[in-house]
């Protein structure tokens, strides 16, 4: 049974209270490699969204009507992972054809996305927590949105850095994390809107 | 029971498996399918058609126009530099780091991150074309110092290579004994430009090196070897009266390449040529240096040694390369240096060349 929760407050909250990076930390090695220029960042967090919406809304019915009634949850994360993989592959080789310029922006990020553990991780969450589609979808979406969010804010940060002098023990990633650190703490004053986990 | 579990497993991650690559087979073939591409390279000068939906890097590969790349196509290294006038689509976020303002200007892409979707006009310097790949035969091989061999190679029957001295081919070697896979480097020519239809190289052991240790333990006289170049900036520019050439080891091999060179074509430059060593055994083609020695009066060789032995009686300068060149070069005027050996040794001679007035325009070197 699917939790009895609006799925706008999931989507809100998959924002801010339960940020897939603040919260969760998954999908680090992409936040820290691609936050050092604002412009980079907001196209991978685009790229992350689009694909997190993409992959949910085809992994959701395979697990409901696939994995579920054969009883296969040993194999789920093989399937998902294979699936995400070729959704991604068409993904690019389609937006290579149709929309020639959007793939020189985003395009790029997509195979580094396929092994990105946010993904997996919406997908994961997502039968965990028993999401009905809508709920999935919109959970992914705001999930997305988050990654996004977290993402440009370190960029922004990294890039005023950048021009800072700074203590040579910090510099680089070192750095990033305690930036990280800092704006997870920041974000579990959001804690008291509402909570979905 | 078990044995059913494992089945019905394989089974359906077998057609899983099978049914996504049909889905991605069916989506590459229709939606990379970009047909025949024109490439026009120089205005003109050189037609092609190729099958688009690759990278330019690999379709002008397929057709014999090597572009250097060392990172194999995963914009790493953005050695892979063409000019790419029309149907190249917009400058890629991968590229921007390696591309210039002034190259923008001129157009210029990394080749490996360019996907060929429609024709394209292309302008790829000369000298590129100029670069092959060989099939040669291994037809000697001698010790030259206890690590050092010096290969000779003939070339395909019909097929010749045009160099500039001080150049350099990549060597592959083939797996062998633990090592699976196919490994290439980079090794200067040692034998003269004017020789083209063999190759030499001067090539040191380096403890656990795959490709030298490849050629020190597994390479037979006989066997067939893949080159590919010419590759390389590092050849005579003579702007100047005299060459300052400094080496150690197997840099010999460039600059050996460049004193023939300027000899045959009886250039006017004055050389001194400084070779670095340890101890007596790393010393090599002594004796036909010391004859070009006498019979060209414009070349002097000078070899040093670090570190001689007593009974080695060495008559030559003691101390390394820094110390001769202290001694034996005055200033820069109308000199250009052209170096070739170890990182260390290399920045040692720089630092010292420019105290004596060498600037970034006369150095010259080749770092290993």
């Amino acid at each position: 049974m699917a939790p009895n929760i609006s799925p706008l407050i999931i989507f809100i909250a998959s924002i801010f209270t339960s940020n897939m990076i603040l919260n969760n930390f998954l999908g680090m090695c992409s936040y820290l490699s691609v936050s050092t220029e604002y412009k980079t960042a907001t196209g991978l967090g685009m790229a992350v969204t689009l694909v997190l919406v993409l992959t949910t809304a085809i992994n959701w019915p395979i697990y409901t009507y696939l994995i579920v009634p054969s009883n296969l949850f040993y194999l789920q994360y093989i399937i998902f992972i294979m699936v995400i993989a070729a959704t991604v592959q068409i993904l690019e080789m389609g937006m290579d054809r149709y929309t020639p310029d959007l793939h020189a922006k985003l395009g790029i990020f997509l195979p580094l996305i396929t092994v990105n553990c946010a993904i997996l991780g919406v997908i994961l969450f997502m039968v965990i927590r028993n999401y009905s589609f809508v709920q999935a979808l919109l959970f992914s979406f705001g999930s997305g949105l988050g990654w996004w969010l977290a993402i440009n804010m370190l960029a922004a940060i990294r890039e005023k850095l950048a021009t800072t002098k700074l203590p040579p023990g910090v510099k680089g990633p070192a750095l990033a994390f305690i930036v990280t650190g800092i704006m997870a703490m920041a974000f579990i004053g959001f804690s008291g809107i509402f909570t979905i986990q | 029971m078990n044995f059913s579990v494992i089945l019905t497993t394989v089974g359906i991650l077998a057609a899983v498996s099978a049914g996504l690559s049909v889905i991605i087979s069916v989506a590459d073939a229709v939606l990379n399918n970009y047909g025949t591409c024109q490439l026009d390279i120089n205005n003109g000068e050189k037609l092609l058609s190729v099958k688009g939906g690759s990278s330019l890097l690999s379709l002008l590969a397929s057709e014999k126009i090597f572009i250097p790349s060392a990172c194999g196509g995963k914009a790493t290294c953005g050695l892979c530099k063409v000019g790419v006038l029309e149907g190249g689509g917009p400058l890629l976020l991968t590229e921007e780091p390696y591309i210039s303002l002034e190259e923008r200007k001129q157009h210029i892409r990394l080749s490996c991150q360019v996907k060929v979707k429609t024709d394209m006009k292309l302008r790829i310097p000369e000298e590129l074309f100029n670069i092959k790949e060989f099939l040669c035969e291994l037809v000697e091989v001698e010790d030259m110092t206890y690590d050092i061999k010096r290969l000779r190679l003939k070339l395909p029957a019909g097929e010749s290579i045009k160099f500039k001295a001080g150049q350099f081919v990549q060597f592959y070697s083939k797996p062998y004994g633990k090592v699976r896979e196919e490994a290439f480097r980079a090794y200067s020519i040692s034998s003269k430009a004017s020789e083209t239809d063999h190759l030499e190289l001067l090539i040191r052991l380096v403890p656990n090196g795959i490709v030298t240790t490849y050629v020190h333990t597994a390479l037979q006289v006989g066997d067939t070897v893949r080159l590919s170049g010419p590759y390389g900036d590092f050849y005579l520019r003579g702007d100047c009266e005299e060459l300052v050439m400094i080496a150690g080891g197997s840099g010999l091999a460039p600059i050996r390449s460049l004193v023939y060179d300027v000899i045959e074509k009886g250039l006017p430059h004055k050389m001194r040529f400084f070779f670095g060593a340890n101890t007596m055994r790393d010393l090599y083609y002594m004796e036909e240096f010391t004859q070009i020695e006498r019979d060209y009066p414009q070349f002097k060789f000078i070899p040093c040694l670090a570190r001689p032995a007593p009974e080695d009686n060495w008559q030559g300068v003691t101390g390394f390369v820094t110390v001769a060149l202290e001694e034996q070069v005055a200033d820069s005027v109308s000199k250009e240096a052209y170096l070739c050996g170890s990182p260390g040794m290399l920045d040692a001679c720089i630092k010292i060349l420019k105290t004596k007035g060498f600037t970034d325009e006369t150095i010259f070197y080749d770092k290993f």
